[in-house]
């Protein structure tokens, strides 16, 4: 346990040394949720109507932005060996640096995302079920990412790869999370949504670190 | 204590070597040599388990690697400087350190960048320092991990002749406390004894 | 004498595993595959004719949906296959992890092209049969939307393995790909069904279909019957130059090729 906090601190004190590529993500985030109105005109019935699917659609593709780097540079300069190396076990090693890539890439869009949809002229309650629905999906598209980001370390095209791999498996994410907001806004019931995707959650955080340490072993070879 | 045997590598389609077998014991050290493209590094990310042998099996304490032990007792410095850029030496070390769950306090740390002639270098960001200093950065770990059992592969690269010697010397008094070290280089080493092993 | 008849049994069950693993080796697989193929080809070939026969002149023509119905015997049978060959395809890569036999990283390699054929095939059959039927090429129903999503699966794992050179570590990272889409694959058909009843409370639905004529349930049988043989006819001869390719070293495959 101690060895995963470790990693965190570590990959949180790198990332501080490099400001710029945290933020690169998190202003994709704004821009993309920002051209939409622009794309497709003002009106703001319409705009409220798609606003959980852009949102949800931004989060995903600046998620996906950072997950290339959540490997290689660790591959590069060798560190990445030494952790397969370590006496700790580097499934711990491993879940630390998803833990990290959460708050790095993750968090900052669900405390951006209430800000983000008063662009779409969401209600209040509508913005609380909109940061909850991040909160618990946020998560899981790192720990999927990871095993994507795993599996592409190394390879030729890695970046367009990781996405093509890493985006049909968010799509459950992605239909519960957005599909929690549009149930809020349509006056329905988001318990179930927001269960499944913690219960997704749950999975993800048992299988993930352990089949992205597989992939990882398999690309240090 | 490490015992190889009967130990075969292939590349792609091209079989690097086979039957490689050694024994090292406590204070004895193994210098692999061989071409370039003979396997050494092959043969080094075999010994410490980063990539599985085709044949042959390899034990520590009689147990097959890699086991908890052998993770704990083995320590590896490759051809990568292993170190982050953004981070000062001292960081780098204790980081590592915490990773590996091995306490290191300051002066401990410190103690060893002083050893490896990095006085004053210990709070600038690796990136402005030199090739060979970085790898005394990497080089510092042997004093700060306890380990039974060195692998370094091609660690006198890049080193100037004050830094070979003193690696030298490192080896030589891990070897008298009991230690043992698994070297490659083309070069002769500056270290006595030791067995070879030609690929 | 007891312990002899015992020791005898042992040398009987050993020898059959032997026997088995012989075969887990490409030397001994490639001249079986070569053996099975054209077996396995006629049958497609009967089965396709029997089916195709069955399916056309006399399955009776849809009450409600016409003559255009009958792109179902096709469509139908490439989304099963689709479906159970990626099941295939993950069984091969989890005993390929396991138990590290080379054949079974060569048979996964082998079937996802086969596999990803089924899908673009049941996404077409799907759009013609959707054209006459719901007056569109596509419609975002659930089923269709599963597909296309297996059908990305499938491009991801070719893609992976396309993109890794050593072949060896090609196998395994698509072998840990194949088991987290195996994983997912329930999940996403879930999430989408229910996004699906969701948006659009499914007015079509083909389950729901009219009690099929039983020789309708024929023809679809023999179809299956007929794309059944055909991927393990085709996957076993990609499985053989997959073989070659990756031992054209050795002396066996330079004899073979003599």
């Amino acid at each position: 346990m101690k060895a995963l906090l470790a990693t965190v601190r570590r990959d949180i004190l790198l990332a501080l040394r490099r400001k710029s590529e945290v933020l690169t993500a998190v202003f994709f985030f704004v821009i993309v949720t920002s051209l939409f109105p622009l794309g497709i005109g003002p009106e703001p019935v319409l705009l409220k109507k798609i606003a959980p699917g852009i949102l949800w659609v931004a989060a995903l593709l600046s998620t996906l932005l950072g997950l290339p780097r959540l490997f290689a540079a660790d591959h590069l300069d060798g560190t990445l060996e030494q952790m397969a190396l370590s006496p700790s076990p580097l499934g711990l090693l491993v879940a630390g640096k998803i833990v990290a890539h959460w708050l790095l890439c993750g968090l900052p869009l669900v405390l951006l995302a209430p800000v983000l949809g008063l662009q779409f002229d969401l209600d209040a309650s509508a913005l609380g079920i909109l940061t909850l629905a991040l909160l618990l999906g946020t998560p899981l598209l790192s720990l999927i990412g990871a095993i994507g980001a795993a599996l592409t370390l190394g390879v030729r095209g890695g970046g367009v790869l990781l996405a093509l791999l890493v985006l049909p498996l968010y799509i459950p994410a992605l239909i519960f999370g957005a599909g929690a907001v549009e149930a809020h806004i349509a006056g329905l019931d988001v318990g179930g949504h927001l269960s499944l995707l913690a219960a997704m959650l749950a999975l993800a955080a048992f299988f993930a670190p352990w089949a992205t340490t597989a992939a990882l072993r398999v690309a240090l070879e | 204590m490490l015992t190889v045997s009967g130990l075969a590598c292939s590349r792609g389609e091209r079989r690097l070597f086979a039957n490689v077998g050694f024994a090292l014991g406590s204070g004895e050290w193994l210098h692999v040599q061989g071409a370039n493209g003979a396997g050494k590094t092959s043969l080094m990310r075999l010994l410490v388990g980063l990539s599985p042998a085709d044949a042959g099996e390899i034990r520590w304490r009689g147990e097959p690697t890699p086991s908890v032990d052998f993770r704990r007792e083995m320590i590896y410095l490759g051809h990568h400087a292993a170190v982050k850029e953004d981070l000062t030496p001292l960081e780098n070390l204790r980081l590592s350190a915490a990773l590996d769950g091995v306490a290191l306090d300051e002066r401990t740390a410190l103690a060893a960048l002083i050893r490896l002639g990095l006085r004053g270098r210990e709070d600038l960001p690796v990136r402005v320092l030199s090739a060979g200093q970085k790898r005394r950065v990497l080089l510092a770990r042997l004093l700060t991990r306890p380990a039974i059992l060195w692998v370094l592969d091609e660690a006198f690269n890049a080193l100037d002749v004050g830094a070979v010697k003193l690696l030298g010397d490192l080896i030589a008094e891990h070897l008298a406390a009991g230690g043992m070290a698994v070297l490659t280089s083309h070069q002769p080493l500056p270290v006595p004894g030791g067995k070879a092993l030609v690929l | 004498m007891g312990d002899h008849g015992r020791f005898k049994g042992c040398i009987g069950v050993s020898q059959s595993l032997i026997q088995w693993f012989r075969y887990a080796s490409p030397q001994s697989f490639y001249p079986l595959a070569g053996r099975m193929i054209p077996w396995f080809w006629a049958a497609a070939a009967v089965f396709g004719v029997a089916g195709l026969w069955i399916s056309f002149f006399v399955a009776p023509t849809d009450a409600q949906q016409g003559e255009g119905y009958r792109i179902i015997f096709v469509h139908v049978p490439a989304s099963w296959m689709s479906m159970f060959i990626y099941l295939v395809m993950a069984f091969w890569a989890a005993l390929g992890l396991a138990l590290n036999t080379r054949v079974s990283g060569m048979m996964a390699q082998a079937l996802a092209p086969t596999g990803a054929l089924m899908a673009a095939l049941s996404l077409w059959t799907g759009a013609f049969w959707g054209k006459p039927m719901w007056g569109a090429w596509w419609v975002w129903d659930a089923r269709l939307t599963s597909e296309l999503i297996l059908f990305f699966l499938y491009l991801g794992f070719m893609a992976l393995q396309a993109a890794i050179d050593d072949p060896r570590r090609a196998d395994k990272a698509g072998a840990i790909l194949a088991l987290v889409g195996v994983v997912n694959i329930p999940i996403i058909y879930f999430s989408v069904k229910w996004w699906n009843t969701l948006h659009q409370g499914s007015t079509i639905n083909l389950t729901k279909a009219p009690s099929m004529a039983q020789t309708m349930l024929w023809g679809m049988l023999l179809m299956a019957l007929a794309f059944w043989m055909y991927s393990i006819a085709v996957a076993l001869t990609r499985v053989r130059a997959i073989i070659l390719e990756r031992e054209r070293h050795t002396e066996w495959v330079k004899h073979a090729l003599e």
